[in-house]
């Protein structure tokens, strides 16, 4: 049964997750709150794996996200939902046409949904916040990082790194 | 098979030196569609990106999926989707299996405790990359506050409020074509 939820849900995942990157962490905290598959502070965790890890985040995250629910079945089962939409458009799409261009419906659909996007993925991080910022110690560190990262633009993996080390020497 | 076995191997390398998004899939991908293989053109690539853009989907999904069935059709589409999606499977089952057993000791915790501060930077730096990209009229602001709203106030699930905004934003579109024509 844990099996057809996985499947279900990520399937709408897929459907409703547009545009790249962290646009299905919503989504999964949303999941986070309906089933006992994983808790937010793991998602968080899970987050900081996806983004240092070979791969595209929104497929790394499913394939964490269904390990943790229902083991390695689980993971499996997630990721190949979450894919499927992709994969059954765009072969429509390759068929239909020879070159594709945007609907202008489509167009103005999918433009309108991107501020929605934002304020979905505002509200995931606010939820973050609530979980990773507990003092004044951390926000301090929420603060350093966050300005560190607007003036260098390295790879994410290098704060992660970073962050990681603070947390062991200070003790968080 | 082979034909199908090479895309599988293609998409399967791209998918494991692609950390992040889709579009730190693109450098690679330049290199190993375009220039090496001549699958397709540069330009056709970008084509490709943005009906990327207005598709539901992943779009590094998207991309492989797309490629891999001009190449050698639905199969084609399945091998390279495969292949994209499999160093994540392996990867990331790995590291959630090893994560499980180590998650109890204290320094990694601790660590972690470390990463979470970093992963709530991480989302406020893409939040601000992406408030200065989408936010650019009166009425993107009105549909983010709007969303806002329907999370924060009315406790709505992430996928009501993708579907709400989609049908204000056709119906809006809508209207704006009905006023031009007048």
């Amino acid at each position: 049964m844990t099996y057809l939820l996985l499947f279900v849900e990520f399937f709408k995942i897929g459907l409703f997750a547009i545009g790249g990157g962290l646009v299905t962490v919503p989504f999964l905290f949303d999941l986070a709150d309906k089933y006992d598959w994983f808790s937010k502070a793991e998602l968080t965790d899970m987050i900081a794996v996806s983004e240092s890890t070979p791969g595209p985040i929104g497929v790394n995250m499913a394939t964490f996200a269904g390990f943790n629910a229902a083991g390695v079945a689980g993971g499996i089962i997630a990721t190949f939902a979450l894919v499927l939409p992709s994969v059954v458009i765009m072969i429509l799409i390759a068929k239909m046409m020879q070159k594709y261009s945007c609907n202008q419906r489509v167009h103005d659909v999918l433009s309108g949904i991107r501020p929605a996007v934002l304020a979905l993925i505002l509200f995931a991080g606010l939820q973050v916040a609530k979980i990773a910022l507990s003092g004044s110690i951390e926000i301090l560190f929420f603060a350093g990082l966050l300005a560190m990262m607007r003036i260098w633009r390295k790879s994410p993996i290098v704060y992660l790194c970073l962050a990681a080390v603070l947390g062991i020497v200070f003790r968080l | 098979m082979t034909e199908l076995a090479k895309l599988f191997g293609l998409f399967f390398k791209i998918g494991l030196f692609t950390f992040g998004g889709g579009y730190a899939m693109l450098p690679l991908l330049k290199a190993e569609v375009v220039a090496k293989r001549r699958f397709l053109s540069e330009e056709e690539l970008l084509d490709l990106y943005s009906i990327g853009q207005c598709t539901p989907g992943i779009i590094s999904i998207n991309v492989a999926t797309f490629i891999g069935y001009q190449q050698k059709g639905i199969g084609g589409a399945i091998a390279a989707t495969a292949g994209i999606v499999m160093p994540s499977l392996i990867i990331i089952t790995l590291v959630a299996s090893i994560l499980q057993k180590f998650m109890d000791n204290r320094y990694v915790a601790y660590a972690f405790a470390g990463i979470r501060i970093c992963v709530a930077a991480l989302i406020a730096d893409i939040i601000y990359d992406l408030a200065k990209k989408n936010i650019k009229n009166y009425m993107a602001a009105a549909v983010f506050i709007g969303a806002l709203v329907l999370l924060v106030g009315g406790g709505l699930s992430a996928v009501m409020v993708v579907f709400i905004a989609g049908a204000w934003s056709l119906g809006w579109g809508e209207i704006k074509r009905r006023i031009k024509k007048k």
